[in-house]
C-alpha cells in the first residue's frame, strides 16, 4: 500500500508554552478491539471483523491531537477506549498510568478523562443548565460549596455563566454543546476527548465550541483529544493522527501529514482546501511549497509566485 | 404548533408561597387534605375555604388561573352532586316520579362539591408555585426513607427529572417527524377515528426509534460523567428550610386542629 509509519516528530509536537513535561496521559499498547456476539455465546467462532488492529498512540499532557478517519476507520473506537467506556480485546491503554481494565479505579480514569459526545441533546440531563454542570460532581460526591465554585467556574471557561439558570432547549446547539463540556470540565479531567462535537452544529455553532476548546487547551493546558472529520478543524491541532481500516496510517503534525494528498485521498479523505490547491499547482510545475495549510500562507506563497 | 403545550402548570413568581421550601408545601398540602377529609360540619369546611382563599391571594396566583384548574374535573362535579342529590336520604323536599331530593341530599351535595373543589384547587396550588424539578428534588428528599424498604426512591427521581427534561426535545422531534411525514404525502388531519389512528403509526414508529437511540446515547454519557446511582451523591442545589416554612406548618396545623375540635363540639 502506502507508508504506514511515518517517523514521529515529538520536538515539533510539544509546545514549551504550556510548560508540561514530557509525560503521556494517554498510552495504547497493541490495542486490539472486535464487537463480541452476545447471542451466540456458544456458538462455533466465526471470524470477528477487528475494529482495532493493535493501535499505539501516545499522548501527551498539553497536546492537542486530531484523529482523522472516514466512518468505519475505527476513531470513535479507539476514543471510547481512552476512558474505559469500552475496554481492549487485546493489549493495554493506560490512563496516567493506570491500567483501564482496573475497574476499581473507574471513576478515577472517567475523572480524569471526560467525553464529548456528538450529539449535544442526548448528553444533557438536567433541566436547568447550572444542574446539568453539576451533575457529574454530583455523582462523585462534591461539597456543594466546592460544587457551586467548581460550576460557576467550568460555565466561565466555555462562556456560559449569563446562561445557568435557562433550560437546555432554549439554548442554540453551539450552546449547548458548551454547556456538555462545562459539566465535563466541572470534573476538573486532565484530559477532555471530544467524538465529532461540531458534527450537528450550525457554521456558527461550530467556531464557538473550536473557540472553546481551543481555550481550554491553551489556557488550561487541558489535553485535547478531538475526533473530526472537518480538515480545517484537524489543521489547528498540535498533531494529527490519521486512522484508516483499524490501523494509524499518519501521526504527525498537520504540516507534513497533509502534504501526503494522494495517499489521504486514497482512504477517503480530504486535505484543506489550500493544501489540495498548492498541491495541484506544484503538479503543474509551479515552485510552491507543498506543506502550506492555511489560507495566509497561501495568499503570501501565491504572491511571491505573481511577483517572480 | 406543538410548542405550545407547556409543561406542569407552575406558574413563575416570587411570592411567599413560591418561595416556601417544597417539601414543606407537600406536606402542607397534605395536612390540607387530611383538614378537607376530617370536616364533618358546614362550619369546618368553612375554615377550609378561608383557608385556601387566603393561600390564593398571598401567592399571587390569579383567580382565573384556579378555575381554569377546576374545568377538566367539572363533569365529576356534576355527577356527585346529583349521586348524593337524589340518594341520600331524609326528609323529602320535592319529588318527581320515583326521583326524590331530600334535605339531608342537599346539604351533602352542596357539601361534597365544596369539598372537591377546594381540594383540587388546594393541590393545583402547589403545581401552581413549584416548578417541576422542585417537586421532584423534594419528594425524593421527602421519600428518602423508604429507601431502606428497597424502594428505588432515587432511580424514580431521575427518572422524573429526564422525563422533563426530554419533553420539549421529543415535542419539537415529532414536529419535525410529522413534517417530514406530511412532505411524502401522509394524511393526518382527515378521515375518522380509525383512520386517523393509523394515521400516527408512520409518526409514533420513528418517535420510539430515536426515543430508545437517544437513550442509549445518554446512558452513555452519564456514564462518562461517572453517575452510578444514587449511592453517595451529594447536590447542587440544597433545600432550606426557614422560619416561614415552620410558620406556614403551624398555621395549617392550628386550622386542622380547629376542624378537629369543630367536630368535636357541633
Amino acid at each position: 500500500m502506502f507508508c504506514l509509519a511515518v517517523p514521529r516528530q515529538f520536538g515539533k509536537t510539544n509546545n514549551p508554552k504550556k510548560g508540561m513535561g514530557m509525560e503521556n496521559i494517554i498510552e495504547a499498547r497493541e490495542v486490539r478491539f472486535h464487537y463480541r456476539n452476545e447471542f451466540e455465546e456458544n456458538a462455533v467462532q466465526k471470524p470477528v471483523k477487528e475494529i482495532l488492529k493493535g493501535i499505539n498512540l501516545d499522548i501527551k499532557k498539553g497536546e492537542f491531537v486530531a484523529i482523522l478517519g472516514h466512518n468505519g476507520s475505527g476513531k470513535s473506537t479507539i476514543a471510547k477506549h481512552f476512558n474505559a467506556v469500552l475496554l481492549p480485546c487485546g493489549g493495554t491503554v493506560y490512563v496516567e498510568g493506570i491500567d483501564t481494565k482496573d475497574e476499581a479505579r473507574l471513576f478515577d480514569i472517567r475523572q480524569r478523562v471526560g467525553m464529548v459526545f456528538q450529539n449535544p441533546d442526548n448528553q444533557i440531563v438536567a433541566t436547568i443548565v447550572e444542574e446539568d454542570v453539576a451533575f457529574a460532581l454530583e455523582n462523585l460526591g462534591v461539597e456543594p460549596d466546592e460544587m457551586r465554585q467548581r460550576v460557576d467556574d467550568a460555565l466561565k471557561a466555555v462562556g456560559m455563566y449569563e446562561y445557568r439558570e435557562h433550560a437546555p432547549h432554549q439554548l442554540s446547539g453551539g450552546q449547548k454543546q458548551r454547556v456538555a463540556i462545562a459539566g465535563i470540565i466541572a470534573m476538573r479531567p486532565n484530559c477532555i476527548v471530544l467524538d465529532e462535537p461540531t458534527a450537528m452544529l450550525d457554521p456558527k455553532g461550530r467556531r464557538e465550541v473550536l473557540k472553546t476548546i481551543r481555550e481550554l487547551n491553551r489556557n488550561y493546558g487541558i489535553t485535547i483529544i478531538l475526533i473530526t472529520h472537518y480538515m480545517d478543524e484537524a489543521a489547528k491541532a498540535d498533531r494529527v493522527v490519521v486512522m484508516d481500516d483499524g490501523r494509524i496510517i499518519f501521526d504527525d503534525v498537520p504540516r507534513e501529514v497533509f502534504s501526503h494528498v494522494e495517499e489521504l485521498k486514497a482512504v477517503g479523505l480530504d486535505v484543506p482546501q489550500v493544501t489540495e490547491l498548492a498541491y495541484e499547482l506544484k503538479k503543474n510545475g509551479l515552485e510552491i511549497d507543498g506543506h502550506i495549510i492555511t489560507e495566509e500562507e497561501c495568499i503570501e506563497a501565491l504572491i511571491r509566485i505573481l511577483q517572480n | 404548533m406543538l410548542k405550545d403545550i407547556t409543561i406542569g402548570q407552575y406558574f413563575p413568581g416570587k411570592s411567599f408561597v413560591h418561595r416556601l421550601d417544597p417539601r414543606f408545601k407537600i406536606i402542607i398540602t397534605a395536612f390540607y387534605i387530611t383538614l378537607l377529609f376530617s370536616a364533618k360540619e358546614m362550619i369546618g369546611l368553612f375554615a377550609g375555604i378561608v383557608y385556601l382563599v387566603a393561600a390564593f391571594l398571598v401567592s399571587g396566583i390569579p383567580f382565573k388561573m384556579m378555575l381554569k384548574g377546576l374545568k377538566p374535573i367539572v363533569p365529576i362535579i356534576i355527577f356527585t352532586s346529583i349521586l348524593n342529590l337524589f340518594f341520600i336520604d331524609g326528609i323529602v323536599v320535592f319529588r318527581l316520579w320515583i326521583l326524590k331530593i331530600t334535605d339531608e341530599g342537599i346539604k351533602m351535595s352542596v357539601f361534597m362539591v365544596i369539598r372537591i373543589i377546594c381540594l383540587i384547587a388546594g393541590t393545583s396550588l402547589l403545581t401552581y408555585t413549584t416548578s417541576p424539578i422542585a417537586l421532584t428534588d423534594a419528594i425524593e428528599r421527602l421519600f428518602s426513607p423508604l429507601k431502606k424498604l428497597k424502594v428505588p426512591v432515587h432511580e424514580l427521581a431521575m427518572m422524573m427529572t429526564i422525563a422533563l427534561r426530554f419533553i420539549p426535545t421529543l415535542i419539537e422531534e415529532t414536529d419535525k417527524i410529522m413534517s417530514a411525514q406530511k412532505a411524502r404525502g401522509a394524511d393526518l388531519e382527515t378521515g375518522g377515528l380509525m383512520q386517523r389512528a393509523k394515521a400516527l403509526v408512520p409518526i409514533l414508529i420513528p418517535l420510539f426509534v430515536s426515543a430508545f437511540r437517544r437513550a442509549e446515547e445518554l446512558a452513555l454519557a452519564m456514564e462518562c460523567r461517572c453517575y452510578h446511582g444514587g449511592e453517595g451523591r451529594t447536590r447542587l442545589r440544597q433545600l432550606k428550610s426557614g422560619w416561614a416554612d415552620y410558620v406556614s406548618l403551624g398555621i395549617t396545623l392550628f386550622f386542622l386542629d380547629a376542624v378537629v375540635a369543630i367536630n368535636c363540639f357541633f
